[in-house]
């Protein structure tokens, strides 16, 4: 008997996906799995664990978290970047904000608990917070001396045009005292939650304030990695942490940065990528050198 | 070295080797695709599948084997996700739900590799590596097939044989993904790439915390997921994860083995219509664009345009310190030229324009140089084309590579251009009309901007995204599916349509009227003409979105 032409195919193509299945998703990748015992590979193959005192604390690939239970930094750790996965640095949950260049309103609702922090606040509050944490200038252009964005909701008369009539710095709910008293002569408001200012007609205006244009507090440390498990900060976010360190564990600052430079890898080749601390592998060599206090 | 200058030289590298590779790795692709020995695997494959090796397929039949082929692996993918919490390694995951489940079947087949769902969380090893792997290799297979059958029928003439699509599939995937994924693996792991069954390690960090290090076979999937131009991660943040991209030196193979495919098959097409010259155009035209569109994105990006970019001090957002912003943007870049949309950085928070860019590639159609297959018969499309309009404009027969460029043609031709556009329109349209574009994370341009991306994305088979928009809705699950769908095969039918047509043709021998189309003359004129349709659809749209964004 011979089969309809159309069913013939189908049944070529069902029996050329099951060959092709058995080859290239069974026999190639278990093949691969084999070669990953190999010495050489197998301590990327299995992940570049990282043991310390007889038990594997992490991937010298994969970030961590050095907080306490509350997210509160532990001062004798370097501090890893900002991480979007999960509760910070969580493998099982990687991802970016993907918050844009122009999020820069918050949604401060009624209820403190519904309200969402544009990427704008997060920047300046993170920025704020490591400045006091490691007693260096905090401030970011287009940020507030609290912490948020300087962001200002301006209403005018006919719309987009025309006289200014209201004025509403639109990321600060009272109690909180406006970042500017007056603009275009008209008194600044702090915002009320609740109220989407935007929706009400305001054109939003991020007012960019008198900070350096080079921060202290480098780039790396205000924002979240691609993957929210980063392993890496910059050498300069690891320098305005040296002296911190040094003091919580008692050591010389010296004797850190030269830790520090250790673990730090230049561009491969002098020119792929850029260079990188490994914050676990610092941390667990700074764990062996000085003891915590 | 300053950032910008490391950034110039690691493009600079890339360049060099493409170039020196190129050559050697056409030609043995050229000797795979038209070879007619067999080895004994492979008539051991022939046997299995029951087909007879040396039997010729005429268009039509060339065209059912494509679509037999992939609606099968849609249904035995389909199948393989519903079914997963009965099979190995499924690592206690639940079955995938049903929308999801049709996406993501899809989205494998077409070699789009959009994905709804998150890697670490939704899919067992056994799925990834036996059922979305294998598809990273097929459907990349389908591409190169289709490709070499377009050019077969501009070197073919009074015939209606296209080539064996069996055939093609088994020596491409064979003879040249297999063994170069191979290699490419090994180098990966070498680099810390992980490769393992492991359902997770949970570790105690130093601060007393749990953290769980994923496993998986990663390295096969990953080598495979560039050098196919697929994209799809087995973990979430794909190619940013350290564990599919450890390192600058894997970021920069990445990139490589992406781009290795598609700047090789030029040359297949110059030696098979015996014109080298010819494909050197082609290679030309995909080079001028690519070698703009990765300048421009690196200047966006390290320009640092934007209000967020300014407080920080640089675009680092989405960012890893070991890329830095410059390799990130190539990335981005190289991804999006190609159909490829793995992602090292989040384009979600580039630079309003910065994040255009990888935008505009994709509604050039992607063809700079394109995914594996689809980006040259893309381009030998906006060839035909662009020959047609010059021959409009001065009074020639319009002819290229030998074969005349009929009503016929124009006619595929003019179809093909016309199914993305169609799609990514009527698709964002469709979801603001109905709600749906609500789910996006951003408001105002940007929101426009994530839905247009994801259609963009979805219909030209890319797979990347502005991922901040939620698309796990049966809605978004199922408009994105048939987007991947029609987006993939439409253009496939025309083009094998085209190249029936074309292969019916006897020669016609170039004459005093015939426009040459090796020249740089001609080489300016397919950019213009891509540059110019991608404008002429697409501009009103990008207004809306990043253009009102950065402005």
């Amino acid at each position: 008997m011979r089969l309809p032409t159309w069913l013939a195919q189908h049944l070529a193509a069902l029996r050329a996906l099951l060959v092709f299945t058995v080859l290239l998703g069974l026999a190639y990748p278990l093949a691969l799995v084999a070669a990953g015992r190999l010495p050489g590979l197998a301590a990327g193959a299995d992940g570049s664990l990282v043991a310390a005192g007889g038990r594997t604390v992490g991937s010298a690939l994969i970030g961590q978290s050095f907080t306490d239970a509350d997210g509160n930094p532990v001062p004798r750790y370097f501090q890893s970047r900002p991480s979007a996965a999960g509760d910070g640095y969580d493998p099982t949950s990687t991802a970016a904000s993907n918050l844009g260049p122009e999020s820069i309103v918050d949604t401060l609702a009624a209820d403190p608990a519904e309200s969402t922090e544009s990427l704008l606040t997060q920047v300046c509050a993170r920025s704020r917070a490591i400045g006091r944490l490691d007693g260096v200038d905090g401030r970011r252009p287009y940020c507030t001396a609290d912490g948020v964005g300087a962001v200002l909701g301006v209403f005018h008369r006919d719309g987009l045009t025309g006289p200014v009539t209201r004025v509403v710095s639109v990321n600060q709910a009272a109690p909180a005292t406006p970042f500017v008293t007056t603009w275009q002569g008209v008194p600044v408001e702090p915002a009320r939650p609740g109220v989407d200012h935007v929706a009400a007609g305001a054109v939003i205006v991020p007012v960019r304030g008198d900070a350096p244009a080079e921060p202290a507090v480098p780039a790396d440390a205000v924002t979240a990695s691609g993957s929210g498990l980063d392993p890496h900060i910059s050498p300069a976010y690891a320098e305005i942490q040296v002296a911190r360190v040094a003091r919580e564990r008692g050591a010389d600052p010296a004797a850190v940065r030269r830790l520090v430079a250790a673990h730090t890898t230049g561009r491969a080749l002098g020119f792929l990528g850029a260079p990188g601390v490994n914050v676990l592998e610092l941390n667990l060599a700074l764990d062996q050198r000085f003891a915590a206090r | 070295m300053t950032m910008t200058t490391a950034g110039v030289l690691f493009i600079l590298s890339l360049v060099v080797a493409l170039v020196a590779v190129h050559k050697p790795f056409g030609d043995h692709l050229y000797r795979v695709v038209s070879g007619t020995r067999h080895s004994r695997v492979e008539r051991g494959v022939y046997r299995l599948v029951g087909v007879d090796p040396s039997a010729g397929q005429a268009w039509g039949v060339y065209a059912r084997a494509v679509l037999a082929f992939s609606a099968v692996s849609i249904l035995f993918l389909y199948a393989f996700q519903r079914l997963q919490n009965h099979l190995w390694l499924s690592l206690g995951f639940d079955p995938v739900v049903p929308h999801g489940a049709w996406n993501t079947a899809v989205s494998f087949v077409t070699n789009t590799n959009w994905q709804w769902y998150s890697g670490e969380s939704t899919m067992g090893h056994l799925v990834q590596m036996a059922g979305l792997a294998v598809q990273n290799f097929v459907s990349a297979a389908v591409g190169i097939a289709v490709a070499v059958a377009l050019v077969r029928g501009f070197a073919r003439s009074r015939t209606g044989d296209l080539g064996n699509f069996w055939v093609d599939l088994t020596r491409i995937t064979l003879r040249v993904l297999l063994p170069v994924s191979v290699l490419g693996a090994l180098a990966l792991m070498a680099g810390g790439v992980v490769q393992n069954l492991s359902a997770g390690t949970d570790v105690t960090t130093l601060t007393g915390a749990a953290q769980t290090i994923t496993g998986g076979p990663v390295a096969g999937q990953e080598v495979i997921k560039e050098l196919g131009t697929n994209g799809g991660g087995f973990y979430n943040a794909n190619s940013a994860h350290p564990f599919e991209n450890p390192t600058a030196w894997t970021n920069w193979l990445e990139i490589f083995l992406i781009l290795l495919i598609p700047f090789s098959l030029p040359r297949v097409f110059g030696r098979i219509v015996g014109q080298h010259r010819q494909g050197y155009a082609v290679a030309a035209v995909m080079a001028v664009l690519a070698v703009a569109s990765v300048a421009l994105t690196n200047v966006f990006e390290l320009t640092g345009h934007g209000t967020v970019p300014q407080a920080v001090g640089a675009a680092l957002e989405g960012k890893e310190v070991r890329f830095d912003v410059s390799n990130s943007a190539t990335f981005a870049a190289a991804t999006t030229l190609t159909s490829t949309g793995a992602v090292n950085s989040f384009h979600d928070s580039y630079t309003a324009f910065g994040g255009m860019m990888p935008l505009v590639n994709m509604m050039l159609g992607e063809v700079a140089p394109g995914g594996v297959g689809a980006g040259l018969y893309g381009l030998l499309i906006l060839a035909v084309i662009t020959v047609f309009v010059a021959g409009l404009m001065v009074g020639r027969t319009p002819e290229y590579v030998g074969k005349k460029i009929g009503s016929r043609e124009i006619k595929f031709a003019s179809l093909y251009f016309l199914v993305t556009p169609a799609l990514v329109l009527t698709g964002t349209a469709a979801a603001f009309a109905t709600g749906n574009a609500a789910t996006a994370l951003n408001a105002g341009p940007h929101g426009l901007s994530e839905v247009l991306y994801a259609f963009t994305s979805a219909s030209n088979n890319n797979g990347s995204a502005f991922a901040g928009i939620t698309v796990n809705t049966p809605w978004w699950n199922t408009a994105l599916g048939l987007c991947m769908l029609l987006g993939r095969f439409l253009p496939i039918i025309f083009v094998l349509a085209l190249a029936g047509s074309l292969a019916r043709q006897a020669p016609t021998p170039a004459s005093e009227g015939t426009l040459p189309t090796h020249r740089p003359l001609f080489v300016g004129m397919v950019v213009g003409v891509t540059v110019i349709l991608v404008a002429l659809t697409f501009l009103p749209a990008l207004a809306l979105g990043p253009l009102a964004e950065g402005l």
